[in-house]
């Protein structure tokens, strides 16, 4: 059985790589590129995987992960620069692409011993464009 | 590389009619119902287009948004904005225009587009969805061309795009 928690959280950051030339910079990134930087409502998606256990009747503990993404996610991205404030994103840029990787890798290790094994992260940046990621 | 789902939403308005001349006029109105009324009707639709593939390494994206969003304006939004699918679109000549359909022929369009715009990308495209309404939602799966063949060619004929439909 599949089972889904949202959260959401607003953050700011720039895409920007330096090691491309301003050009490469805008076509890739169009007005994202704007270094000054700029923000987002996102959308979080995280779908688990079991079997509902025999006695209760959950195929997790909803406090638990509500727990391990407020500690994982929240804290460390809400209301923040990602670019200045959130590691790997001082080196790599973030994408949607790669914020959604750099969820799953956050989380994975939280899910691998519990009854509910991580299965998919939907992120979205905007209403109009998100990114899933399944570990592969 | 992770290999991720990247998907892109957009929205026109356009008319149709349900009707076949294969059936009678009473069979019509009976398999389409309000949908066969002869002057037409029309939806704001919702299409989403989903790419999968690892992204660029530099960059960090599947495929530059403005290209993909010049992509969808050309291919997708143009041709079907403000239009009535019957009458001014070539597919539904002898095509009923339902949504089924609509999505068979926007994958088809998107598949045989994708390559020729996206040559060398590291996406390729894997399915759409289309909203009729906020109830009525199809979705079409491009499967993967076999290893050393092109992805998405015109060969992506009906019976190769599966489709699958849900009304809620």
């Amino acid at each position: 059985m599949l089972l889904t928690r949202k959260i959401e959280f607003s953050a700011s950051h720039t895409c920007w790589n330096p090691a491309l030339s301003e050009a490469e910079n805008q076509a890739a990134y169009g007005a994202d590129a704007n270094r000054h930087g700029h923000g987002h409502n996102y959308s979080l998606e995280v779908t688990l995987e079991g079997e509902p256990d025999a006695v209760t009747g959950m195929v997790v503990d909803l406090k638990a992960v509500k727990a391990i993404l407020e500690r994982e996610v929240m804290e460390p991205m809400d209301h923040r620069h990602l670019n200045l404030e959130v590691p790997p994103f001082d080196r790599v840029v973030p994408t949607t692409e790669n914020l959604a990787v750099e969820i799953w890798r956050r989380l994975e290790g939280q899910f691998g011993a519990g009854p509910a094994k991580l299965r998919a992260v939907r992120l979205y940046e905007t209403e109009d464009l998100f990114v899933e990621y399944e570990g592969r | 590389m992770p290999t991720v789902r990247l998907t892109r939403r957009y929205r026109f308005s356009a008319a149709h009619r349900l009707a076949t001349p294969l059936l009678s006029a009473e069979e019509n109105r009976a398999v389409f119902g309000k949908c066969n009324n002869p002057h037409g009707h029309g939806h704001d639709f919702t299409v989403e287009l989903s790419l999968l593939g690892a992204p660029d390494e530099r960059t960090g994206r599947l495929v530059p948004l403005a290209a993909l969003d010049q992509f969808a304006s050309e291919v997708v939004l143009k041709p079907f904005d403000r239009r009535n699918m019957n009458v001014e679109i070539a597919d539904f000549a002898a095509l009923v225009p339902t949504t089924e359909n609509l999505a068979v022929v926007l994958a088809r369009r998107v598949a045989s587009a994708w390559p020729v715009w996206f040559a060398g990308s590291p996406a390729r495209f894997e399915k759409l969805r289309i909203w009729e309404t906020k109830r009525n939602i199809f979705e079409m799966s491009v499967p993967a061309a076999p290893e050393g063949e092109e992805a998405g060619r015109e060969s992506h004929s009906d019976e190769i795009i599966q489709s699958r439909s849900s009304t809620v």
